[in-house]
């Protein structure tokens, strides 16, 4: 079995990760790193639950190679924010109550995240575009967009405070 | 889903590929975004002996206009076209087709020469390079060919690239005049393929109709050129006959099957709709519609 060594950041730390080629990302994140917020829905490029971000571009993790993150950066759910320090837009779906089931939630918060990146103040069409590939099995869908939008004033709000 | 084990390799330069892929010898599969591919080795239906990836290529990510094309490098990604303000201000057909394609993750991954070299009967960017009269670009250790998208598309995930050959761009012809250009597609819900996709282009010089194309999705073994209606719409320009004559001759060779997503009849019925509606909107006569206004709109970001 082939082996190979990869150099990834995860969440911002450097790591040193062995893998067979065919690991899959996700696989990769969950069971070799021991990391399973980042969840495994479809397996099939459809229902986004297995989200993170690769350089910051949100990407579904079960159509992607670990082996392709060698000398990139990965984003997952855990790298978001901190049981203490929570990440707007994880502010945002507790708030807002953007949660049911809460398994597509991580995909949903770093595919949220990366919008709010691009698009600091989307509208309602912007963020159920920006969403259109990851699928609650809840349906909650309206309770998401308006916890988008809650994360969208609350970091608007603290870009005002820093600036003032 | 595992994929069977594969060498994996990840070249550094187009030399170093074309090397590995006469070790391989018709036995490795380039991995480029990689959307269509890894789904189908998860499934077993694709099991290579080897991966090339040829994400670690510098330069294959250009996108650019120079000596009357539109260049785009093997690893332009359909993100990267609908982010672009070249494609936006001068290429509307591509920037109507790629916000349909799959949805914003799979976008963020999938590349448009990909999409080609996999040749999926479904697949969108051929409806539109046919209908572009693009070429692809393939290199090997014999030097490089630049081959037609309708002579590179020859049935169902078949092309004409040879095993030896790696393609590295796709070229599209830079409008002389004004430049038309929309794709229609019916899809069940997003990230399904195309029920049909309907590419219409159109180059144009005041009121005269200095190039056309027609590409069809969805039809037929591979993505169709409707040639006939091409030649009509530069002959007649567009107006109420030649559009009835354009959608009848787009009709005469799709030749859908009945399936899940519909039946032919009614693809037919949306190949004849879509040619229409595409061209009434091109003379003014029909407003751009609701999907494809919020493409415009939300363009930049999608």
């Amino acid at each position: 079995m082939e082996i190979k060594q990869i150099k990834v950041t995860v969440n911002g730390e450097p790591r040193i990760i062995e893998v067979e080629p065919r690991l899959l990302c996700v696989h990769m994140i969950r069971e070799v790193l021991g990391m399973t917020g980042t969840h495994l829905g479809c397996d099939t490029t459809s229902c986004g639950a297995c989200t993170v971000l690769l350089d910051g571009v949100p990407v579904k993790s079960c159509t992607l190679f670990g082996i392709q993150t060698d000398g990139h950066e990965i984003t997952t759910v855990e790298g978001l924010g901190r049981p203490s320090e929570l990440h707007p837009v994880q502010e945002g779906f507790k708030e807002e109550h953007g949660l049911q089931c809460g398994f597509c939630t991580p995909g949903m918060m770093l595919t949220a995240a990366a919008l709010l990146e691009d698009n600091p103040d989307p509208s309602d069409d912007d963020i159920r575009w920006a969403i259109s590939g990851n699928l609650c099995r809840c349906t909650g869908y309206q309770n998401i967009i308006n916890s988008v939008k809650w994360a969208a004033r609350k970091m608007a709000a603290q870009r005002t405070a820093v600036s003032a | 889903m595992y994929p069977s084990r594969f060498h994996y390799e990840a070249p550094s330069s187009i030399d170093e590929a074309l090397q590995l892929l006469s070790v391989y010898q018709g036995e490795a599969k380039v991995l480029s975004g990689g959307m269509s591919l890894i789904p189908l080795m998860k499934l077993r239906f694709a099991s290579p002996s080897a991966i090339i990836d040829v994400n670690n290529i510098p330069g294959l990510d250009d996108l650019y206009e120079d000596g009357g094309q539109l260049r785009i490098g093997a690893l332009v990604r359909n993100r990267t076209i609908i982010r672009s303000d070249v494609v936006r201000a001068r290429y509307p057909l591509m920037a109507s087709v790629a916000p349909q394609i799959a949805d914003p993750l799979v976008r963020g991954r999938s590349t448009v020469v990909g999409s080609l070299c996999h040749c999926d009967p479904q697949g969108d960017w051929g409806a539109a390079m046919l209908a572009l009269n693009a070429e692809v670009v393939a290199v090997s250790a014999s030097g490089e060919r630049r081959i037609p998208v309708a002579d590179f598309l020859l049935g169902p995930f078949q092309t004409s690239l040879r095993p030896d050959e790696l393609a590295i761009e796709a070229r599209v012809p830079a409008p002389s005049g004004q430049p038309f250009g929309v794709y229609h597609k019916l899809e069940r819900k997003i990230g399904d393929f195309a029920t049909v996709g309907v590419a219409v282009f159109l180059d144009r010089s005041g009121s005269s109709v200095t190039g056309a194309g027609i590409g069809l999705t969805g039809v037929g073994g591979t993505n169709v050129k409707v040639s006939a209606a091409e030649e009509v719409l530069v002959r007649g320009g567009v107006n109420d006959d030649t559009i009835g004559e354009a959608a009848r001759l787009a009709a005469e060779v799709a030749k859908p099957q009945t399936d899940q997503r519909g039946s032919a009849e009614y693809k037919l019925h949306l190949v004849r709709t879509f040619v229409t509606r595409a061209l009434q909107t091109a003379i003014g006569r029909e407003p751009i519609d609701i999907r494809q206004r919020r493409f415009e709109d939300v363009g930049a970001l999608a």
